[in-house]
């Protein structure tokens, strides 16, 4: 560990390469620096790629699951979900920027009226209910499909999280999310950090760690564990509980803040979604 | 008369206590018992972070577990490690297997007698 980087460790035993008092662009700046350091031959856009970025033997199966990638189905069903109109006769493309078509980029951001962070998946179903129809579940099955059509068509474009620093409101939410990513928790005792920062490269059994970094570019996701496409809070659900800590609701105040500050680190880097992870 | 008396009980004292930390010789089967408790996955699952001799598919997250004897001479700095980690480190990443009640406190025992063989 290198001094720089110890000397910038936060009080009370979490380890942290973010400045104690610092803004979002701060923060991140803090984590860019800290995995090029750390990563010096991977290039920076190959975060978005996860641990792919940097364990070569898992990177050769990826390429090659990546010729048949078995989110596509997702993608072409989740597209016919979008675009089939509710019963009202609108449709999501009428609740969204640009009919929602390449908005990935834009999520979560901070509904200043409502006070609080909405996600996509969020605002899917803000946008079903405000045309009558049902909300749908949060981790799998056809939110999940709309999502992964509505992240194929935002592939390419630069995440631009914003957390305007004159909104207290964004400003908390975002501050929130990051304690939550420091906070031990779990009988196992672990914060996010203590695996994605701490330990980003290093393995658990036979699974390399990856980097925080580039971690929410790539949403939902299709596991070969999970043998479904799922989103980014399925995954938190998934964290939490390997560390024998109870996991919360997907879209639940404490999660849609994370994502907000995830989703704000990986922000410059190119969206490529939906992915496939092992 | 006395204090030769009392002398030589110290002398006895203290040499015991010594042996007792560290020269008895150790039981197999404890050591065979906290071996299974460190490879169990639902148990310590040490290798998941630790390469530990004799065990398979070992993790890197913390360091080889090597030359423990040598490292810790005094089995109670070991078996405080294994306890709570953060007590010396504040930012480990290592489990408090002890305060957190991961492994019982005689289990922590048997693992300890397993890792100083290292
Ligand atoms: C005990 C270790 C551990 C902790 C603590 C942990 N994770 Fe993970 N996480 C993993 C492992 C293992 C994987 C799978 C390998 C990988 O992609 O990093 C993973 C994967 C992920 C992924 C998917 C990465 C990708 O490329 O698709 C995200 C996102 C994630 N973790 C976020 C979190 C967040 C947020 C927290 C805290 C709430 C957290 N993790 C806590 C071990 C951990
Ligand atoms: C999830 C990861 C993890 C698990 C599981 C784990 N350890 Fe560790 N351990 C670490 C890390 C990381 C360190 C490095 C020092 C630190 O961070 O405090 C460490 C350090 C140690 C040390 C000190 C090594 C030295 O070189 O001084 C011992 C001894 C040890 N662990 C024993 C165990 C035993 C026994 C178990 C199982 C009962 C275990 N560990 C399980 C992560 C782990």
């Amino acid at each position: 560990m290198k001094k720089s980087i110890l000397s910038l460790c936060l009080i009370g035993g979490i380890f942290s390469v973010l400045p104690a008092v610092a803004g979002p662009e701060e923060d991140r700046l803090a984590m860019v620096k800290y995995y090029s350091d750390r990563f010096p031959d991977v290039p920076m856009q190959e975060f978005a790629n996860g641990l792919y970025a940097f364990d070569q033997s898992a990177r050769e199966q990826w390429i090659e699951m990546e010729d048949f990638p078995p989110y596509e189905i997702a993608i072409d069903d989740g597209q016919v979900l979008f675009e089939t109109p509710f019963a009202n006769g609108k449709s999501y493309a009428d609740c969204f920027d640009n009919g929602g078509i390449g908005v990935k980029q834009d999520y979560p951001y901070f509904d200043a009226d409502a006070g609080e962070v909405v996600t996509l998946e969020l605002a899917i179903n803000q946008c079903r209910e405000a045309n009558g129809e049902k909300a749908l579940a949060y981790m799998i099955g056809e939110l999940a499909e709309i999502a992964a059509y509505m992240a194929y068509t935002s592939r390419g474009n630069e995440f631009a999280i914003q957390v305007p620093l004159d909104s207290p409101g964004a400003v908390a939410a975002y501050s929130a999310g990051k304690q939550f990513f420091y906070t031990r928790r779990g009988q196992l005792n672990f914060a996010c950090s203590s695996c994605h920062i701490q330990s980003a490269g290093l393995n658990l059994r036979a699974d390399r760690l990856s980097t925080t970094l580039g971690q929410a570019t790539h949403w939902p996701v299709y596991r070969s564990k999970w043998g479904e496409i799922g989103t980014i809070q399925k995954r938190f659900a998934e964290c939490n509980s390997q560390v024998w800590a109870k996991p919360l609701e997907a879209q639940s105040v404490e999660y849609r803040n994370l994502e907000y500050f995830l989703s704000y680190i990986s922000n410059g880097l190119e969206l490529n979604g939906p992915a496939s992870r092992r | 008369m006395r204090p030769i008396l009392m002398l030589s009980l110290l002398v006895l004292l203290t040499s015991s206590q010594y042996a007792l930390a560290d020269e008895v010789p150790l039981n197999e089967d404890a050591i065979e018992r906290g071996k299974a408790i460190v490879f169990a996955r639902s148990r310590g699952n040490c290798l998941a972070c630790h390469a530990i001799k004799g065990g398979d598919l070992a993790g890197n997250y913390g360091p080889p577990l090597l030359l423990m004897k040598a490292r810790y001479p005094k089995r109670a700095d070991l078996r405080s490690k294994i306890w709570d980690a953060s007590v010396r480190e504040p930012t480990t990443r290592m489990p408090p297997y002890g305060r957190h009640r991961i492994l019982t406190e005689d289990e922590i025992d048997l693992v300890v007698d397993f890792i100083h063989t290292l």
